[in-house]
């Protein structure tokens, strides 16, 4: 599996564990982007902007 | 052979252990994201492949509680149930569910505009916590210590566009050591506590707050509270959180229905994600 991507926002690579499942968010070590992990069929990674912490957020 | 699904809007420390856990114990398991599931009232159970139980694990709580509902009108078997999300998302109506199941809770005064806020908190003195009933990670709790201070919160309030912003919800300030206590309670068990110390520069306990955590020991007295506060909410996988008043021993303050468990599993020995999914087989094999 791809273990890098580019961040959409600033460039930077972004380093994926190897174990990474849908679902599962990656932030940006450079710009602090968050991303949510849409897909890794076939080891192709595809990821989306993550959703913006809501205001009903937690526990 | 019974099937596991996580719901979950983000999969966290918390989700990826219960499905890797499920995946272990040999136990058919998916991760399904609560996003992407669209229900209608002619939607029928078997059009879903949601397998025999679901784990309800949603971080967004509306979100998590609206889909449980739409499960349970299609008849699949979801932890926590409906009814269990309402009362814990909600401190209000938990504080009545604690006070009528004779629970020792902290004394609240619940007032529905700005001047019955007001008036309730002059009428009872400082120092007070003022807490929304409907809110996780400690956001919007703040301590009153003096009359200006609180008159100025209120107003925050009050332009705020929630109209849950004027529902006032406010707690006495108990005296307690720089901690509180979380008992996570599976099914009728107490599986394990930690104690949340605040960070140097917070007075809120909340791990998502930067809240240390140490293990804490299970005594007969949270044992029974937290069980009796369990039940009283309608019982599930919950996280029962206490504080040590000086004077009264232990008052349960808050239930939580999505209970996160990192932080616990860092010190406990306990295995709360095995725990978690065996609860999910036994409930339904019922």
């Amino acid at each position: 599996m791809k273990s890098k991507v580019e961040c959409q926002e600033c460039g930077a690579e972004i380093t994926v564990p190897e174990d990474v499942v849908v679902g599962e968010i990656i932030t940006c070590p450079d710009c602090g982007g968050e991303y949510e992990i849409t897909s890794t069929v076939e080891g192709n990674l595809e990821l989306k902007p993550a959703e913006r912490v809501g205001e009903d957020w937690g526990q | 052979m019974v099937e596991v699904s996580i719901l979950c809007d983000k999969v966290r420390y918390e989700e990826k252990s219960l499905y890797e856990k499920a995946q272990s114990k040999g136990i058919k398991s998916k991760i399904v994201d609560a996003k992407t599931v669209i229900i209608d009232t002619h939607s029928k159970k078997k059009d879903f492949l949601l397998g025999d139980i679901m784990l309800q694990r949603s971080v967004s709580y509306y979100r998590g509680l609206y889909l449980t509902a739409c499960l349970e009108f299609l008849g699949f078997k979801v932890i926590n149930r409906y009814e269990v999300g309402q009362t814990c998302g909600n401190k209000l109506i938990t504080s009545i569910k604690l006070e009528q199941n004779k629970i020792p809770t902290p004394t609240t005064q619940f007032a529905f505009s700005a001047e019955s806020g007001l008036e309730s908190i002059r009428k009872t003195g400082f120092p007070l916590v003022l807490k929304p009933i409907v809110g996780s990670w400690g956001r919007g709790i703040y301590p009153l210590r003096d009359l200006e201070t609180a008159s100025m919160i209120i107003e925050m309030r009050e332009e705020d566009d929630n109209p849950l912003s004027r529902i006032y919800y406010i707690q006495e300030m108990v005296d307690r050591p720089p901690r509180d206590i979380r008992c996570i309670v599976i099914g009728d068990q107490a599986i394990t506590a930690i104690y949340r110390y605040s960070s140097p520069s917070e007075w809120r306990t909340n791990v998502a707050r930067g809240g240390m955590v140490e293990l804490a020991p299970i005594t007969k007295e949270m044992e029974d509270l937290a069980l009796k506060a369990a039940k009283a909410v309608g019982g599930g996988i919950l996280g029962v959180d206490m504080m040590e008043d000086k004077n009264r021993g232990l008052v349960v303050h808050e239930v939580n229905n999505t209970v996160e468990f990192r932080g616990a599993a860092s010190v406990s020995k306990a295995d709360i994600p095995g725990e978690i999914i065996d609860y999910a087989v036994t409930v339904a094999r019922h």
